[in-house]
């Protein structure tokens, strides 16, 4: 077996170990939320009898570490559980599985966020490699002040100015991304326009960046040097030469500003009212819909934790000296 | 006049009046104050110099090219016909690689990591579209076969890491050699290899610049390099030509007083005194990295009181594994270290302090060895509070001694490091060894780093503070002329072991072990033809 797959299924198998322990904070952290679901629905009058009848309907009444176990074992199993909100203390149960919610709010942030990705990370790559190219010219200053402009406008205030210019002073686009199960594809991406660009506006300064400083880095290298003097032009110098030892430094941090397009869009989704999973989450923390925050939160975990892993395996294949040892 | 090569060629190079600034610490200075040179098609001029003579940045000034920060001010550098100071990036790119050359000092660094070999030696001839890939291929490989690579026919499918140092330089001679240039600069490119190395890479880049008649400016610290190597000697000293000669006439007699004294540096020889009362002996020691790559294998090295005991042998023979076990850094698997007739504890932190004060170390980069953010009374002054208890007016009066010993004035009590030469920096770490008062100093390779006169400097303050103090040292190099200067006995390792070890007159005189034979023969003569006598008494 090549070495490289052993050091793959040993992250792998380090991912899943971090899962467990995130899986422990996010359960204890939970527990530690102050109030209860219980007295939230029932309201202050209610006798300590019906409050302790409907915890113990919920499993609420069992130890922590008995709860934690039922959870991930469920969830070891496929099984998200069954949200709080739709029971009431009458015994009428029209809750509906943690799944059903999660998974249409998981998919709309998903679309979102590759809508956004497909367009901010060719977009900061090229930026960053030509800004590299000309750099301290009046390109490179320029695409460094714009980026960072916009990287240093809060996200609401740059979605608040997109929807000032492009819905409402010149209208091409709608202000609102009210998407749901029906509306077909073209549809959707028209709608998702602005809350995508906004996203794009955020990310693309960061990766830029890092790509433009990896690239420079590598410039005072003695290789770098070497292929100059081998008559080839800066833009093969860069390319061919600087660009390929760069990967992994980039990777990473597109990796860090990928998995914020999953977890970190719900300022993003309520300005453009869109019906993704940050905005999920804030409800369900609001009601102390347990079950439903702990598999959002769980979600959000695997997927830092996967696209790190992403970019660790890219570090790792992108390095020829682990990816042809001696 | 005849060169090696036969009759000089027309002038290929010709550099008038160049000069050269760069910029550091926030203003401009003279590199080069105006130089001229030149070269004929096919002859190979040797540039020697110290560090900060100017000679790599005029050797790159050849190819009309300048590191960043540098610039020409004036002058011409006028290559085949074409002014390359007034050139175009274009004009000039289309030379670089194809017509004019370069062999950087290191190999590992000045391949790209992530390009496998035979792609980097053709990529020249590509780029202007010489020839196409399968000739280009083909020739590539040919010429890995003449520099004795191995497997020539596979080597290039490697990549950077999967071959030696040495290798590694033979395969930039070959990726300078690929487009059959008619100038090559070779800037100090057997600096960072062994010596036996070194013969392998000479003997292998000077038959292929004689077979295809190439010019090339050869840029070296080392005189006896040089001397197998060029033609012509040109010697440089703070941007400025010193004189310039045929070798022979050079190596005969030199003109001027600076050449003369860089002659004499490799003079330098210690009288050996033998004694048989041992102060520091390593027994059966057995030593491995992480528990598993052994690198020792069973050592044993007595070492006199008060004598220099020098350790010699090629890169990853175990030299400094050795000092790491002495130290304490790195406990040894097997065997024992005695110091003064009891055990030393194998592990550093079952040491007492008064084992510890006795055995000081002096490393071979200086700069890496002290706190910037220190002065050097600081960093002298850190062992005096440790070992002794010194503090206030009397760790001053020692500190100010230590200068004293070591040959710096008291001015030098409050600067930093980074305000000091490279030499300056090494005194600096030799008082702040001494300031402990050992009775053992394990100096590992201390005067790698430093020019042939700075390095005669620092060998006589080690020998005259060794007279006085009587200190041991434990010298740790791979060259042999400190070896002369310095040592009562040697140690010879080969691959983790002790090939012998015996006073210097013993070791130095036939018979010799296959590995010493071998180590003493790569060492370079001052003589023009060692290089010629060697290839043909194999």
């Amino acid at each position: 077996m090549h070495p490289i797959l052993g050091t793959i299924i040993q992250r792998l198998l380090l991912g899943l170990v971090t899962l467990f322990f995130v899986s422990l904070i996010i359960f204890s952290s939970v527990e530690f939320l102050p109030g209860d679901f219980t007295q939230a629905i029932l309201g202050q009058a209610a006798t300590e009898d019906t409050v302790a009848a409907f915890r113990a309907e919920l499993g609420l009444d069992k130890p922590a570490y008995i709860r934690y176990f039922d959870w991930i074992g469920a969830v070891a199993q496929g099984d998200l559980g069954y949200s709080f909100s739709g029971r009431s203390a009458s015994g009428v149960d029209r809750s509906r599985a943690v799944v059903d919610l999660v998974a249409p709010r998981l998919g709309n942030t998903l679309f979102l966020a590759g809508m956004a990705a497909i367009v901010s990370v060719p977009l900061a790559l090229v930026l960053g490699i030509t800004a590299a190219l000309y750099r301290n010219s009046f390109y490179d200053r320029s695409v460094n002040a714009v980026t960072l402009t916009t990287i240093s406008f809060p996200e609401f205030f740059l979605a608040y100015l997109l929807i000032l210019f492009f819905a409402s002073l010149w209208p091409v686009f709608p202000s609102l991304a009210n998407v749901n199960a029906e509306t077909e594809l073209i549809d959707r991406i028209y709608k998702c326009i602005l809350p995508a660009l906004t996203l794009t506006l955020v990310i693309v300064a960061h990766m830029m960046r890092m790509t433009r400083a990896a690239i420079i880095n590598l410039l005072a290298s003695p290789y770098i040097e070497m292929s100059q003097l081998k008559g080839l032009s800066k833009a093969k110098v860069i390319m061919r030469h600087a660009l390929p030892n760069a990967w992994a430094p980039i990777a990473t941090v597109i990796a860090f500003n990928l998995a914020y397009l999953v977890v970190g869009v719900v300022v993003v989704e309520v300005v453009f009212v869109y019906p993704g999973i940050g905005q999920l989450m804030v409800d369900a923390v609001t009601t102390r819909d347990i079950p439903v925050v702990q598999a959002c939160a769980l979600i959000f975990a695997t997927t830092y934790i996967l696209l790190n892993l992403t970019a660790d395996i890219i570090g790792i294949v992108t390095n020829p000296r682990l990816l042809h040892p001696r | 006049m005849s060169t090696k090569h036969g009759k000089k060629g027309d002038i290929l190079l010709e550099m008038k009046d160049i000069r050269i600034d760069g910029f550091s610490d926030e203003r401009w200075h003279k590199i080069i104050k105006g130089i001229d040179l030149t070269l004929h098609r096919g002859e190979v001029m040797g540039l020697i110099g110290e560090s900060g003579a100017g000679k790599s940045t005029l050797g790159l000034a050849s190819m009309g090219f300048t590191k960043p920060g540098c610039k020409i001010t004036s002058g011409s550098v006028v290559f085949d016909g074409k002014d390359l100071v007034t050139a175009s990036e274009d004009e000039k790119r289309s030379l670089w690689g194809t017509r004019i050359a370069y062999v950087a000092q290191s190999a590992a660094a000045s391949f790209n990591p992530a390009h496998r070999l035979l792609n980097q030696t053709v990529e020249a001839s590509l780029n202007q579209n010489l020839q196409s890939r399968d000739l280009a291929e083909a020739d590539a490989r040919d010429l890995y076969k003449q520099l004795q690579l191995p497997e020539p026919e596979n080597i290039g499918d490697r990549y950077p890491h999967q071959v030696s140092g040495g290798q590694l330089q033979r395969m930039m001679t070959a990726m300078a050699m690929s487009p059959r240039p008619d100038l090559i600069i070779f800037d100090e490119p057997t600096t960072a290899l062994d010596v036996t190395t070194q013969v392998e890479v000479l003997v292998a880049m000077r038959s292929i610049v004689e077979k295809f008649n190439t010019a090339a400016l050869y840029i070296t610290h080392d005189l006896a390099v040089v001397a197998q190597m060029a033609d012509v000697i040109k010697v440089l000293r703070y941007g400025k030509e010193v004189e310039e000669a045929d070798t022979r006439k050079m190596l005969k007699s030199p003109k001027e007083e600076y050449t003369k004294s860089l002659w004499s540096v490799r003079a330098l020889e210690k009288a050996e005194a033998p004694s048989d009362d041992i102060i520091l002996s390593i027994n059966n020691v057995d030593a491995a990295y992480n528990g598993s790559l052994k690198v020792l294998h069973d050592v044993n090295i007595k070492i006199p009181r008060g004598r220099t005991v020098a350790v010699v042998g090629e890169s990853g023979s175990g030299k400094s594994t050795t000092a790491r076990v002495i130290t304490g850094l790195l406990p040894p698997m097997v065997g024992n270290v005695e110091f003064n007739d009891g055990a030393l504890p194998a592990e550093l932190k079952d040491r007492t302090k008064d084992q510890l004060q006795r055995i000081q170390m002096i490393y071979q980069s200086a700069d890496t060895a002290m706190n910037p953010r220190q002065t050097i009374a600081e960093i002298i002054g850190r062992p005096l509070e440790f070992y002794h208890g010194l503090s206030g007016l009397q760790k001053q009066e020692r500190i100010l001694e230590l200068l004293k010993m070591i040959e710096l004035d008291e001015s030098f009590y409050d600067r930093f490091p980074s305000e000091l030469s490279g030499g300056q920096k090494q005194r600096v770490c030799i008082a702040r060894a001494l300031a402990a008062d050992p009775e053992i100093i394990i100096c590992d390779e201390v005067t790698s780093a430093l020019d042939q006169i700075v390095q005669e400097g620092i060998l006589k303050l080690l020998l005259n503070l060794q007279k006085e103090y009587n200190i041991t040292y434990l010298f740790i190099t791979h060259d042999i002329a400190v070896v002369n200067a310095i040592s009562d006995e040697i140690v010879v390792m080969y691959q983790g072991a002790v090939i012998e070890q015996g006073l210097k007159s013993e070791i130095m005189s036939p018979p010799h072990p296959e590995y010493t034979q071998l180590l003493l023969n790569s060492v370079p003569e001052m003589d023009p033809d060692w290089l010629t006598k060697l290839v043909k008494s194999r």
